[in-house]
């Protein structure tokens, strides 16, 4: 049912195009009203090799929704397989297509025989948001690009993290889990970002496994490539940040993936003797802030509140105050993910919330005492909030503004330390 | 073209003012089928994404200080919310003022498009009322609420017992016109019907109908060598101030396209002129614009003073940088309300303008009367090759291949770049004000010459990217996929 979204934290389920965006050299082929994809794309970095003012769209009018707009959906398919020069087109219907009641997919099978594949998610506006349009496109991958493989590529591993543009720095973050494969002496697939692409998406079944690395978002996809494609996968709910949640997360991928554990566990040594070389120097910055207390809320998806709060207080020592997770979750994973909140060092359960209403979220932190300058990590929403209780306050998810990320990243040994500079670049901005 | 604001709904611009998003021909071609009415665009079997009406409509009411907008619809619709919170506390911060307006959605989901959902909107706009406490609430329809029939004019008109604000219902359905700029006619159209009282008293004041105020300060000084006071809508204005627009001595505007409704409105219902001239930019418009403004607030003597005084400053100088762009070549992409003042201010500047692109046209205005601004470049014997084309980049990519102009010059988000990976220099017309007046029109000169002369970012960037078309686009004539209206 409708609901008030104050503070918005999500878009719709069409803004899948923005995954078929990040697999390069793939094109979103759109089926709905002429200004779906300006609305729904990032407003900056959208002059990639393509955007949403080169997305074929039906441009749906009037008149389409009275007589339906099948015919302008074949001449727009037809059309874009000439002019516009990808190696995929993804078809996605919006709102109008699906209320007034096009068959699609009827229209989309026309092109079985095109020269290069077109396939078609289901992604009309109310039928979710943009982590529920993200899992339709990549199940609609699997069901029309992908067959069980009798190949396989000894140590191949499908990495499936962030939601592509929802979170931004998902361009250096999948780069960089794919450094911990490889360092782990596995091989990454993935198929977003810099020179990922069709190539990519073929060699999904010769992989020994699916890697998960969120706490709900793709695992609904892996159990279907589990049913279609006979590909194992392993669930791990953390994206890991830092040391001690990243070496956890090399131990498991590890003895899932059979790496010796003298091999895993010399390369821990070495990656946190690296670490902790910076923690030891800057230890005194953390340690002597004056006007930061312990306590820190993280407003973000589950994918971000989990990270960050893990990564807060197992690594860095602080302590949670209220976790707020505002991405709709579905509910079944509700539970779960609470649970993983609860597994924290020294028996600390954070206490988490999950909500789309910003304006509770904000009078929860209003009320509640951080016993000092609070700590908030969240959306752009959340810069009120943190001015008007005097926090310090970094953006690090849906909606970010007033900062440029390019291909900064947040994962593993180094992405710890990247998110302690961001943080502490904001503490020192005012008198310490 | 009468303006019925007893209903909430605004007729599109293709069927108000016969405007057309499809056309390849030349500027005569297309000012003389205007003015004769022999007019009739093109549609495309092949399409490239656009923008949405209610992204125009919404985002100019929600600059509105302390208001609340609720667009009523899938989560999507309301995605600008956050880049609202952005735009407008920046907006305000940067003028020394605050603002409290919100951006709200409803998520609506897939049971609420076959059982309907009003008495949740209901609930929501009165939630938002209360947590907010804004001036005046604007209530938003969506393409899906649109299609399944949800009813907002029953739910506005029923909430105007229980919220001593306006309350005012706006039909942004996406689907009902090309032209996004027909939410701007949207956005005026609310507030002419829900917002502005009938006058009391005359002012000395000028409605100034503008996107983000950026020469508010020097606008402010050049009016009160007139005695006048401009007063800069819709960003930062208050609920207040709009009361009172039909009050002012006149209505003038940065861009046709987005001031004819207001202007022509209050003209029609409040007798407030509306300056029909061409706009204020380069020098020919701005001094055609002031006049206009002399001529009916009365104050042409001070004008001319003025216009003299400064033209002994600027016009040596202008003088000075044309002799180094004498010849260059261009491409214009931009709404019309741009597209056909730049032409005009880049003829002054001695730059030819090989193909102009208008992201809309409308063949006349409320008045009943040809652009200005098109009306100008007739009667100047000004012509070239032009086409009418909502953004298809595609079409601008295969024309910029084809004439390889020395620059383009566009305006829009994401229209900028696709020059420049071709290696054409390129320089995006963002700010609304860039070439405003004498300095500013001096500023812009001075920065097309700086383009030209540092390649660099446009030569590195060529050499290295691929542009995403085909090689079979690029060999086909730009009207491939036009025809005929049915």
């Amino acid at each position: 049912m409708a609901k008030i979204l104050d503070k918005q934290r999500y878009k719709c389920a069409m803004a899948a195009m923005q995954t078929v965006q990040a697999i390069e050299r793939a094109i979103p082929v759109l089926h709905s009203g002429p200004g779906c994809a300006h609305k729904l794309s990032n407003l900056i970095g959208n002059s990639g090799y393509f955007s949403p003012n080169i997305y074929p769209c039906t441009s749906l009018n009037e008149k389409d929704v009275v007589f339906g707009g099948a015919k302008k959906l074949h001449s727009t398919i037809e059309n874009s397989l000439k002019v516009i020069d990808a190696d995929l087109y993804v078809v996605l219907t919006g709102c109008i297509p699906e209320i007034v009641g096009d068959d699609t997919e009827e229209v989309v099978e026309q092109f079985a025989d095109a020269e290069k594949p077109v396939i078609y998610a289901s992604t009309a506006g109310f039928k979710g948001n943009n982590y529920i349009g993200h899992e339709k496109v990549i199940d609609a991958i699997t069901d029309g690009l992908l067959s069980p493989s009798e190949e396989k590529i000894p140590g191949l591993v499908n990495i499936w993290a962030d939601v592509p543009y929802q979170d931004e720095y998902w361009a250096g973050n999948y780069r960089a889990l794919e450094e911990l494969i490889r360092d782990l002496g596995l091989k990454p697939n993935t198929i977003f970002g810099y020179q990922r692409g069709i190539r990519q998406i073929q060699d999904i079944p010769k992989a020994e496994f699916n890697l998960v690395i969120s706490p709900w978002v793709g695992v609904k996809n892996a159990k279907h490539m589990e049913k279609k494609l006979g590909l194992p996968f392993l669930h791990y709910p953390t994206l890991p940040i830092g040391a001690f949640e990243t070496s956890k997360f090399l131990r498991t991928v590890g003895e899932y993936a059979g790496v010796p554990s003298e091999k895993v566990e010399a390369l821990i040594r070495e990656k946190e003797e690296y670490y902790y070389h910076y923690i030891e120097r800057f230890a005194d910055l953390f340690l002597e802030t004056r006007v930061m207390s312990k306590q820190f809320s993280v407003v973000a998806d589950a994918h971000y509140a989990l990270a960050v709060t893990k990564f807060l207080v197992n690594d860095l020592g602080l302590f949670p105050a209220q976790q707020f997770i505002v991405d709709d979750t579905p509910k079944e994973f509700r539970e779960p993910i609470r649970q993983y909140f609860e597994e924290l060092n020294y028996g600390i359960k954070a206490e988490t919330i999950f909500e789309t209403d910003g304006y509770k979220i904000h009078n929860a932190i209003r009320e509640h005492d951080y016993h000092g300058y609070p700590l908030i990590l969240g959306g752009y929403w959340e810069k009120s909030i943190a001015e008007e209780t005097k926090a310090h306050f970094l953006n690090i998810s849906y909606p970010i503004q007033e900062r440029l990320v390019m291909n900064s990243f947040y994962v593993g040994y180094d992405g710890g330390l990247r998110l302690l500079e961001d943080i502490y670049t904001v503490a020192r901005s005012r008198f310490n | 073209m009468t303006i019925n604001l007893n209903s909430s709904n605004v007729g599109t611009r293709e069927n108000r003012l016969g405007s057309i998003t499809g056309y390849i021909g030349s500027l005569s071609d297309l000012a003389s089928q205007s003015e004769c009415g022999t007019l009739r665009g093109c549609a495309r079997c092949f399409s490239q994404s656009s923008s949405c009406l209610s992204m125009c409509a919404l985002s100019e009411l929600n600059r509105i200080r302390n208001v609340a907008v609720i667009h009523h619809g899938p989560a999507g619709c309301s995605v600008v919310a956050s880049l609202q919170e952005y735009l407008t506390k920046q907006l305000a911060a940067k003028r020394g003022v605050t603002t409290n307006s919100v951006y709200i959605g409803t998520d609506m989901n897939e049971r609420d498009t076959i059982f309907g959902s009003t008495e949740k909107l209901r609930d929501i706009v009165l939630q938002v009322n209360e947590r907010y406490h804004p001036e005046a609430i604007f209530v938003s329809s969506s393409c899906a609420t649109g299609i399944i029939g949800e009813d907002i004019d029953s739910v506005v008109d029923d909430l105007k017992a229980d919220i001593d604000v306006p309350v005012i219902a706006v039909h942004c359905e996406g689907f009902k016109s090309r032209i996004w700029a027909t939410g701007f006619d949207i956005a005026d159209h609310a507030v002419l019907s829900g917002i502005v009282k009938p006058p009391k008293q005359k002012r000395n004041t000028i409605n100034f109908k503008n996107f983000y105020e950026s020469a508010r300060d020097e606008i402010i000084e050049i009016f009160s060598h007139f005695d006048l006071e401009p007063i800069f809508l819709y960003c930062n204005s208050s609920i207040e101030e709009l009361e009172h627009i039909s009050e002012a001595a006149a209505t003038t505007c940065i861009c046709g396209t987005l001031g004819n409704y207001l202007g022509n409105g209050l003209e029609e219902k409040y007798g407030v002129p509306y300056i029909h001239s061409i706009n204020p930019l380069g020098v020919q418009g701005f001094e055609a614009w002031l006049r206009e403004i002399g001529r009916v607030t009365d104050r042409s003597e001070v004008i001319e003073n003025y216009i003299q005084e400064q033209r002994a400053i600027y016009i040596p100088q202008i003088d000075e940088i044309k002799r180094e762009l004498q010849g260059l070549k261009a491409v214009i992409g931009m709404g019309p309300g741009y597209t056909f003042e730049v032409t005009r201010v880049l003829n002054e500047l001695g730059i030819e303008v090989v193909w102009a692109l208008a992201w809309h046209y409308d063949k006349k205005y409320e008045d009943g009367q040809v652009p200005p601004a098109m009306k100008y470049l007739l009667d100047n014997q000004i012509d070239f090759e032009a086409s009418v084309s909502d953004q298809q980049n595609y079409e601008v990519i295969n024309i910029l291949n084809k004439y390889k102009p020395d620059l383009f010059l566009s305006r829009h988000p994401g229209s900028t770049v696709w020059a420049s990976k071709q290696g054409i220099p390129a320089v995006s017309v963002q700010d609304e004000f860039m070439i405003f007046g004498y300095k500013h029109t001096l500023e812009f000169a001075k920065t097309l010459l700086d383009t030209i002369r540092n390649r660099s970012f446009e030569d590195n960037l060529a050499k290295r990217v691929k542009l995403p078309y085909t090689e079979w686009w690029y060999q086909q004539n730009i009207a491939s996929f036009m025809e005929s209206i049915k």
